[in-house]
């Protein structure tokens, strides 16, 4: 089978792919003609030929467990299998979210425990698990936070401060709820520059979104200044949780001041990513935002767990609870861990960053030339100067068999590459990713047109995007249908 | 403390904190201040796999799992039948552990899959365009009002009563944050102006039952409004299309394409629309094209729409979606197919029916609608459907949906392919019992 083959190369007329059951009922009359479709045109293709079209496709793909994937910002760390195994126990896989309350009391405590265990973690008060992914999380911090001042009748609170180095999701949340987006500079450290700050920070401001670390990879110092100025003049401080692996058991977002943090289950406690989702993106509160979080959430009245609202909730964020299946292994990732265990993950990530960082600096531009926390980000420039870019970089790297980095984000970064090797990967897979980088800047030197035309031995090379955005082809279609 | 995931040995620690120039690890967090470093976390202690497994195997045996219960239970989350090789493929790590796939040379598998995703689901709901998928029925619902209001300069978003009320709460809840309100329409259509974005109907609605889709398209048309359709995706392996009553976006909860009910999440919101919408569409999309060699390749395009690059003009702040859903989703309809999904859709909707027959001449249980339906209907009884639920649970059933908030003793059963006729009959006798 060619991996240009699409399902409906591989459909025959008269192949099926599933056995069913006859009926065993009387049948029914049909209802009328006109609400009945006159064709379903859907491949047909057997069973085994779907099985080695989907494996084929599986191994076209890189994940982590293929190999080292320090994809920063990501959290691309290593999915144990046992949690896998957890969260498809019949009792957790196979509920009904609108079964009675009695008959899933286990998975009511499974979330109540999270809830504390994610507010114990953060040093916050409350979690609400609703949020479906970290954007999804974000949306819930700054409707709290529009709710918040409207509550307080702050009506003017119609801005949101966003750093210039922040993810592209802070910016486009705030104006999904509704608010006016200021970008705050950086200064040359890579801090949040507080001059700025200062002169921005007005009665028209409803919060500061901050991620800590930063996506530059540095722990801002100046972060009790920053909360103490944004709340003296009546703003909320809401955290982007997505660089929390560098904390985990270390650091709480609670005592830096922060009101609020959304988290990824889906990077900081080890839920596998699936190719691009499912996430889940639980907020956690100070006491301040507790009455406004998502519903619902769980609480235990006697020996009884049920579900409640808050009393000002900003309302639901999805049809169920949130994403219970990421839940539970974010859960056995919590217990089998426990304190001493999520804070040797962070130590463990921030090594090995820094040892990343030290042994790639003299190779590559370093823009922030300071301790790093669990990623680090360094800058092109040096090779683009002789005509080599970041991209190419990037690309060559899939030839010596690495995911390569991050690139081009963050955007206040020249040519970034940015590196986030997460605590599970061992110093000799380092190493080899180390001397990957080191030849590659040799090749950037002596050899520049070995990577202009990288990747050379990947499943395709490089793809042209510019048609396909121009002419876009989105879909297959199969003879007989109208569209 | 040794722990599996975490590679290194003390002495590869110690090498690389030489390295580094640093006598610790803690040294490397000095710009955090000193008194928020190294504070107490009060957790539970650290268990084995073999501990925790076992305690997490207990616990799960305190809920009543549909491996063990018959379902009659829906109401926006089906218990279909899952075919094997659909978890078996999303299981393979190759998919389950790569990220969203920036690096197209690398992530063909997940590009290739998602262009057959979005390939399928068009061919499913009759639609031009899909993206990749969004985070369930009910987000996809919220972010379809929200595109219609950008397109059409509108700020009203109308919806039939009968959309099911958790999605009338998640929309509620999008909405809020950009001022557009919800003006309430009632099912003969009262209540729609010209100042609506789009008319949201469920198809079939919320209580199982059909709508006059005709007549909502018609209605939609005469005052300007985008015509959104929520469907139940096995349905449309015997009913017509939305994309036959000319919607203009259509949604849907993809659960029940191959994935189990995980207590409601995760699920995958469907979305899908005309091709001219496409720019406004959220979410990721995946395209076809050709690399430097010739050789056709999956990218993600159509990026200039998305928070990375357009922040604050993006036209939704998703990035991570529900992608092996998705997969399972893509799997399922391929291993079901052209004939596998309509003998589905005919088993659950003879199988439906048989029930709701047998149900209606019990004496004292009536159907409160008399529409066409097609697996789920709506039964007034003759006690409160609590005392009727916790009756079948004792007998090992999950019964239907109480609904007596709004209808007077009111209950909404869902019957699919996985009752068999021994299961219905046997609800039927605890029913006529009552």
């Amino acid at each position: 089978m060619r991996h240009s083959y699409l399902l409906p190369n591989i459909s025959q007329p008269g192949k099926i792919g599933c056995s069913l059951p006859i009926l065993d009922v009387t049948p029914t009359e049909l209802p009328p003609k006109e609400l009945l479709r006159r064709e379903l045109e859907l491949p047909e293709v057997s069973e085994v030929e779907l099985v080695r079209y989907f494996t084929l496709l599986s191994r076209l793909n890189y994940g982590v467990d293929t190999g080292f994937y320090p994809l920063g910002s990501c959290t691309m760390k290593y999915n144990p299998k046992w949690h896998e195994v957890i969260a498809r126990f019949p009792g957790f896989a196979l509920l009904h979210p609108f079964q009675s309350i009695d008959s899933v009391q286990g998975a009511l405590q499974l979330m109540l425990d999270l809830q504390k265990y994610l507010a114990e973690i953060t040093g916050m008060n409350a979690t609400s698990l609703a949020p479906m992914a970290g954007a999804q999380g974000e949306l819930a911090s700054l409707l709290m936070v529009k709710a918040y001042h409207q509550a307080r009748v702050d009506k003017v609170r119609k801005k949101i401060l966003v750093p210039d180095s922040a993810h592209g999701t802070n910016p486009a949340t705030a104006a999904m709820c509704g608010f006016e987006v200021s970008t705050v500079p950086s200064n040359g450290e890579g801090n949040l520059d507080l001059k700025s700050l200062q002169s921005m920070m007005n009665e028209r401001v409803a919060a500061l979104t901050l991620t800590m670390p930063t996506t530059l990879g540095l722990f801002d110092p100046q972060i009790t200044q920053i909360s103490q100025l944004v709340h003296d003049r009546g703003g909320l401080l809401c955290g982007d949780g997505a660089n929390l692996n560098s904390l985990l058991g270390k650091v709480k977002f609670g005592d830096l001041g922060f009101d609020c943090v959304q988290l990824n289950l889906h990077k900081t406690f080890s839920t596998p990513h699936g190719g691009g989702g499912p996430g889940s993106g639980p907020v956690c509160v100070k006491s301040n935002l507790a009455d406004f979080l998502p519903s619902p959430l769980v609480a235990k009245n006697n020996k009884n767990y049920t579900f409640s609202s808050p009393a000002e909730s900003i309302g639901s964020l999805g049809a169920a609870y949130g994403n219970f299946g990421v839940m539970v292994k974010a859960y056995a990732y919590i217990r089998s861990l426990s304190a001493e265990g999520l804070k040797e993950v962070s130590e463990n990530a921030v090594i090995n960053a820094n040892y990343l960082k030290k042994k790639l600096k003299d190779y590559y531009h370093l823009p922030y030339d300071r301790t790093c926390m669990h990623e680090v980000v360094f800058s092109g420039k040096r090779q683009k100067a002789k005509g080599v870019t970041t991209l190419d970089i990037a690309k060559r790297l899939l030839d010596y068999g690495f995911h390569p980095p991050t690139i081009y984000f963050p955007l206040i970064v020249e040519e970034s590459l940015m590196i986030e090797p997460t605590e599970t990967e061992s110093k000799e897979t380092l190493d080899a990713f180390i001397n990957a980088m080191i030849e590659i800047a040799r090749e950037a030197e002596e050899n520049p047109e070995v990577l202009h035309t990288a990747p050379h031995n990947t499943p395709v090379r490089r793809l042209d995007e510019a048609t396909a955005a121009r002419k876009p082809d989105l879909r297959w279609k199969m003879k007989g249908t109208g569209c | 403390m040794p722990l599996p995931y975490l590679p290194n040995t003390d002495a590869d620690r110690n090498a690389m904190l030489r390295e580094i120039g640093v006598s610790s690890a803690d040294e490397l967090f000095q710009d955090v201040p000193e008194e928020f470093r190294n504070v107490q976390f009060k957790l539970p202690p650290s268990l084995s796999e073999l501990e925790l497994k076992e305690e997490l195997r207990q616990l799960s045996r305190q809920n009543a799992s549909l491996d063990d219960y018959v379902c009659f239970l829906g109401a926006g989350y089906y218990k279909h039948f899952v075919p094997s090789v659909v978890g078996h493929i999303t299981s393979r790590s190759e998919f389950y552990t790569a990220y969203t796939p920036y690096q197209a040379e690398v992530s063909q598998g997940t590009l290739q899959a998602t262009y057959e995703y979005q390939s399928l689901v068009c061919q499913l709901t009759g639609m031009e365009v899909s993206n990749a998928g969004m985070y369930d029925g009910s987000t996809a619902a919220a972010e379809a009002a929200l595109m219609a209001c950008r397109i059409t300069r509108k700020n009203k978003v109308a919806m039939l009563s009968t959309v099911n009320p958790r999605y009338q709460s998640v929309i509620a809840t999008y909405a809020s944050g950009q001022s557009i309100s919800l003006p309430p329409v009632t099912p003969d259509l009262k209540g729609l102006s010209s100042d609506c974005a789009c008319l949201m109907v469920q198809q079939p609605n919320f209580f199982g039952y059909f709508e006059d889709l005709e007549a909502c398209a018609q209605q939609a048309r005469d005052i300007g409004a985008l015509l959104i359709i929520i469907v139940d995706p096995i349905s449309l392996g015997m009913f017509k299309p939305p994309g036959d009553y000319s919607a203009d976006i259509v949604i849907a909860e993809g659960q029940a394409l191959g994935n189990p009910l995980n207590f409601g999440g995760p699920g995958l919101g469907i979305f899908t629309c005309r091709k001219e919408y496409l720019r406004q569409m959220p979410g990721r999309i995946v395209g076809r094209t050709v690399d430097v060699a010739g050789r056709p390749g999956y990218v993600l395009t159509m990026a200039t729409r998305e928070q990375h690059i357009r922040r604050e003009r993006a036209t939704s702040n998703i990035c991570t979606n529900e992608a092996l859903v998705a997969l399972a989703a893509t799997v399922y309809l391929a291993v079901m197919g052209k004939s596998g999904l309509r003998q589905v859709a005919e088993l659950c909707y003879h199988k439906a029916h048989y029930a709701a027959n047998a149900i209606s001449k019990l004496k004292g249980y009536s159907l409160v609608f008399p529409q066409t339906f097609f697996k789920e209907f709506v039964v007034r009884c003759p006690v409160a459907p609590r005392q009727i639920n916790q009756a079948l649970f004792k007998e090992g059933i999950i019964g239907g949906l109480d609904l007596s908030h709004t209808i007077d003793n009111g209950i909404l059963f869902c019957v699919t392919e996985m009752n068999t006729k021994k299961d219905i009959d046997r609800l039927v006798t605890i029913l006529g019992s009552l």
